[in-house]
């Protein structure tokens, strides 16, 4: 239990050591510490940077869905338009077209009845004119009655 | 433990003392010349076991993801840092450094007490060592040393933070303060006295308590360890007291880890602030 020369020995180790701690070991192992507590700080900013970054760019492309979306509704809106037109348009050339050819028809319809009613009263003209010359079994003056026969067959 | 009572306890007492003798080398006359061997050789294993694996975990330190010793050796590093900056406002390169050694190596020197007292000594008698005390705090020189070392640390940081001029002045103002120059010089030797008190208190404090400790732990291993002294596989008493010897040194052996521990991390926290208290102004 003596107090003796261990205690300068002692007490000169122990502050030794200290210093050697202090010198050459506690900088590297607080260095290596900070530099990745800095690391970690830097990796973990980085990260909320690109949730950020990554937010903005959902927000980007929903947006632009969202126009394209609109800009492809406008776009079948006027094609729908367009068609209806188109279609309205066709309708009615078409019915022009019908009402041209009816009344072409009619014309005609109404010339061939025209000339057919001529061509009849004409037969009948000259059907009355040989029947009443076969009555009077002799020669009518065609010439002299052609007149009052056209009147005749004007008249049917 | 049987048989002669007389040579039984004679036995006993030799062999108590027989354990509590340091291995001693005389280097001059007088009973300060002595060197205890084993307590400079342990503490010189341990400050290299300690600086070897500090060292080179803090050569091989990168910023990079740690391995398991790596993050073991940071975290020691890292609480002992934690704490000296909760602690001590001032900045100073040496004192986290310091922090960690005493924790370290007080830890060390306290972990040889949990080595079954009688393996290192058996070795050493074997090796032709007569006396081997293994445990370098349970020695008074090793705890004093440590402790007077801290004491002119706080000396030392005292005058540096505060300046010659303050800190002698301190000495005289300080813990009474008082106006008027009358009251001064009357309390002058009041402060003196309380302050040499104080400083002397500290290291014989800090160094009893770590000593009286681990001391009184050594002792009552070797008091278990006596259960069964002497015995052997023809004594009755050996069957009797091996089983309680058993139970009581793992019981104390658990409780010590936590001593052992406590004692040098008390140690560690108190010169923190200790030296912090130095270093601040009063």
């Amino acid at each position: 239990m003596d107090i003796n020369l261990t205690l300068i020995i002692q007490g000169l180790a122990f502050f030794a050591t200290a210093l050697v701690v202090m010198k050459y070991g506690w900088p590297h192992i607080m260095a290596a510490i900070e530099d990745r507590q800095k690391k970690i700080a830097d990796g973990l900013a980085a990260a909320e940077r690109a949730r950020a970054e990554l937010r903005d760019a959902d927000a980007r492309v929903a947006e632009e869905i969202k126009a394209a979306r609109a800009q492809a509704a406008e776009i079948i809106d006027r094609a729908q338009q367009q068609a209806n037109h188109m279609l309205d348009k066709a309708r009615e050339d078409a019915q022009a077209e019908l009402a041209r050819l009816k009344a072409a028809a009619d014309a005609e319809i109404a010339a061939a009845a025209a000339r057919a009613r001529q061509d009849l009263s004409r037969q009948v003209g000259e059907l009355a004119l040989a029947g009443a010359s076969r009555i009077l079994q002799r020669e009518v003056d065609a010439a002299a009655h052609r007149q009052l026969l056209e009147q005749l067959a004007a008249e049917i | 433990m049987s048989g002669n009572a007389q040579s039984a306890a004679g036995g006993m007492t030799e062999y108590i003392q027989h354990h509590l003798h340091h291995l001693e080398w005389r280097v001059g006359p007088g009973s300060f010349w002595v060197i205890n061997i084993d307590t400079v050789v342990v503490t010189l294993l341990l400050i290299t076991l300690f600086l070897g694996v500090f060292l080179t975990s803090a050569r091989k330190a990168t910023a990079g993801v740690p391995g398991r010793f790596q993050a073991f050796v940071e975290m020691v590093v890292g609480t002992v840092d934690e704490l000296v900056r909760e602690t001590f406002h001032g900045s100073s390169k040496l004192i986290a450094p310091l922090s960690l050694t005493i924790f370290v190596l007080i830890f060390l020197m306290n972990f040889i007490d949990l080595v079954p007292v009688d393996f290192l000594p058996w070795l050493g008698r074997e090796a032709g060592l007569h006396y081997l005390r293994v445990v370098p705090t349970a020695d008074l020189n090793t705890t004093l040393g440590m402790s007077l070392t801290v004491f002119l640390l706080i000396q030392y940081f005292g005058l540096k933070h505060k300046g010659p001029g303050l800190f002698f002045k301190e000495m005289f103002t300080a813990p009474f303060h008082v106006h008027g120059t009358l009251g001064k010089i009357l309390l002058a030797p009041v402060n003196l006295l309380l302050r040499l008190i104080e400083e002397a208190v500290r290291p014989i404090s800090l160094s009893l308590r770590l000593f009286g400790n681990m001391y009184a732990g050594e002792l009552i291993f070797i008091l278990i360890a006596v259960l069964t002294l002497g015995g052997s596989l023809t004594h009755g008493a050996a069957y009797a007291f091996g089983p309680v010897q058993l139970v009581v040194d793992f019981a104390w052996t658990a409780f010590h880890i936590l001593v052992i521990t406590l004692q040098a991390f008390i140690f560690m926290m108190l010169t923190i602030v200790y030296l912090s208290m130095a270093a601040e102004q009063h």
